[in-house]
């Protein structure tokens, strides 16, 4: 009850953080709307020379596209979250602060992870998916259940995402600066999470390892689940698999982290 | 009130440098920031810990505050192993770095007050009185919805230091509070810090450079150089074990000679007046007896050496019998 107060608390701080960059969060909208519309004409001209690629047809694969706009911020898929600060208070030492608190590290991180990807489903994402349904026949689904199950499966995409991004800025405490692993993360991200194209475009044994990775988690498995092409259930188990293992991960480096603490300076 | 509040037994911490010495080549090398510490410190005693940089004081407030594990020897905070224990020790004890913050960088002051609300769980009528009480006496009424990122390094300092206070710690642990600061943002640190200590009996362990701290806040000095400890003790034995002069400043009605009055030698005349260094160890009233006897004297005054003198003086001995150790082995 207690520390659930204090971790709501933190998450509250983590939207209001970035409720309060107000041009920011406009110019994000805006970013995302325009690579929307040219993802969504370069899609367009994909699928008319190849249809049902990917076993989407053109309307699935345009609200591929926009749904991908929408989750791009909150999935941190290009942008940077939490591990940013998290690497810099390591570099500086201040992290040595962090650990004087009577908080869970990594929870602490997840509550304001979690406060952060709120603010930005509905600060960066709602805006430029009305905007693609505006201007393109989308494949939405009429019901509610889909919606909510699509919310489920991007709760427990934000839970991959943070549990990834921990371990990533966690290495920082080895490498002392992080800039280069955040790179390949980033890197890896784009292309796994299927932001460039979907990951069932993909044929072969490297379509099915994309498929298998956790970033597949982040980005394919809402899109699926909103889309109607994915086992609801299968998905949210395959998702949350993947949080497990990776938070659980997480946890065991941040105890190897936390032992083997050299706080930098001071 | 004589509990043994914090207690150090030969306490040591070795850190294991890899130095590049070549291509692929790495030397490994031990430095002993802390060596074979021992000291106590009793509930409501307020004390300085002092010496130069990478002397080893933030390697033992590490140590006090469990996020470093000694390598030896033993740490006990309250009866607790602070290394061992370092979250339960956390609610009980209160930190504050000069350098850096806990506070929430891009959001309102008072939302970081909210959250260590939480964190501490307080009870919310003790966290609106000392919440109430640290507004009032570090004058942040007027920062409270101010986002950190905007305050002036007083202000954050006074900011960290409510932060640090309102779960009524048992002991607050203080690394360079008054580093960078203005003096009129210095005094009112230190008349905070003076007034917590005496009021609310808090433990304080203060870590500075800034030599008034010391001697305006700290009955009690421990001075630490090379990770050990030097000095133990009142203020004002630090003079003695420092072999630190005092001065002797004399005015006398007209120019004269410089006075001849063993063992003070005169160091300095400007026209009537003379000043005249002596040991630190003897008394001044033979001397002043001698020379209103034997001078037309018109006034005198004497002046402590001062604090930052004597430090550098003991830094000095210890050099120079760490210099002629290091010969005689060559």
């Amino acid at each position: 009850m207690g520390t659930g107060r204090l971790y709501a608390a933190v998450a509250t701080g983590g939207f209001r953080r970035y409720a309060t960059y107000r041009v920011a969060t406009a110019a994000g909208v805006f970013t995302n709307t325009v690579f929307g519309f040219i993802l969504a004409y370069t899609y367009i001209a994909l699928w008319q020379e190849k249809p049902h690629l990917g076993g989407y047809d053109q309307a699935q694969a345009l609200t591929y596209v926009w749904v991908g706009q929408a989750m791009f911020a909150v999935m941190v898929l290009g942008s940077a979250g939490f591990e940013e600060d998290l690497i810099e208070r390591i570099r500086t030492g201040d992290i040595a602060v962090d650990l004087y608190r009577p908080a869970d590290l990594q929870l602490w991180w997840l509550a304001a992870d979690l406060g952060r990807a709120l603010f930005q489903l509905l600060g960066r994402g709602v805006a430029p998916m009305l905007c693609g349904a505006l201007f393109f026949d989308l494949a939405l689904p009429s019901g509610a259940l889909p919606w909510l199950a699509c919310l489920v499966a991007v709760a427990l995409g934000v839970l991959v995402s943070f549990a990834i991004r921990y371990i990533v800025a966690l290495w920082a405490f080895w490498l002392l600066d992080g800039a280069g692993a955040m790179q390949i993360t980033w890197l890896t991200g784009v292309f796994f999470s299927g932001m460039l194209l979907p990951l069932n475009v993909f044929p072969g044994a490297l379509g099915d390892l994309a498929r298998l990775l956790p970033w597949s988690a982040l980005l394919q498995a809402p899109a699926d689940v909103l889309l109607g092409e994915a086992d609801v259930w299968g998905t949210f188990a395959f998702q949350a698999g993947w949080a497990v293992v990776l938070l659980a991960a997480g946890r065991l480096l941040q105890s190897a982290a936390t032992r083997k603490v050299v706080v930098q300076g001071g | 009130m004589n509990e043994r509040f914090i207690e150090l037994d030969r306490v040591e911490k070795v850190f294991d440098v890899r130095k590049k010495t070549g291509f692929l080549r790495r030397e490994r090398r031990e430095v002993r920031a802390v060596d074979a510490i021992s000291f106590t410190v009793s509930r409501g005693e307020m004390v300085g810990y002092i010496g130069p940089n990478g002397a080893g004081k933030s390697t033992t407030i590490k140590m006090l505050t469990g996020i470093l594990t000694p390598s030896g020897g033993r740490v006990r905070v309250a009866g607790i192993d602070p290394s061992r224990e370092r979250t339960r020790l956390a609610r009980r004890i209160g930190v504050v770095f000069g350098q850096r913050t806990t506070l929430w960088w891009d959001l309102p002051l008072v939302d970081s007050y909210r959250l260590m609300h939480r964190m501490y769980r307080i009870p919310d009528a003790r966290y609106r009185e000392n919440l109430d009480r640290c507004v009032e006496l570090l004058e942040l009424g007027d920062l409270l919805d101010v986002p950190v990122r905007q305050l002036s390094l007083g202000q954050r300092m006074r900011g960290d230091i409510a932060a640090a206070l309102l779960h009524d710690p048992e002991v607050l642990y203080l690394d360079e509070p008054t580093i960078g600061l203005d003096v009129i943002s210095k005094a009112k640190v230190r008349a905070f810090l003076k007034d917590l200590n005496t009021e609310r009996g808090t433990t304080v362990l203060l870590t500075t450079h800034d030599l008034q701290d010391i001697e305006q806040l700290c009955r009690r000095v421990m001075v630490i150089d090379h990770g050990r400890l030097m000095y133990d003790g009142p203020l004002t034995g630090l003079h003695e074990v420092g072999e630190g002069e005092r001065t002797l400043v004399v005015d006398l009605d007209r120019e004269l000679p410089p006075i001849e009055a063993a063992p003070a030698r005169v160091v300095r005349v400007e026209g009537p007046r003379q000043w005249l260094a002596f040991p630190a160890s003897e008394s001044a009233a033979p001397l002043v007896a001698r020379i209103a006897a034997e001078y037309p004297l018109v006034d005198l005054s004497v002046r402590e050496p001062d604090i930052e003198a004597v430090i550098a003086q003991m830094y000095a001995q210890q050099a120079e019998r760490v210099g002629e150790a290091g010969q005689s082995v060559s």
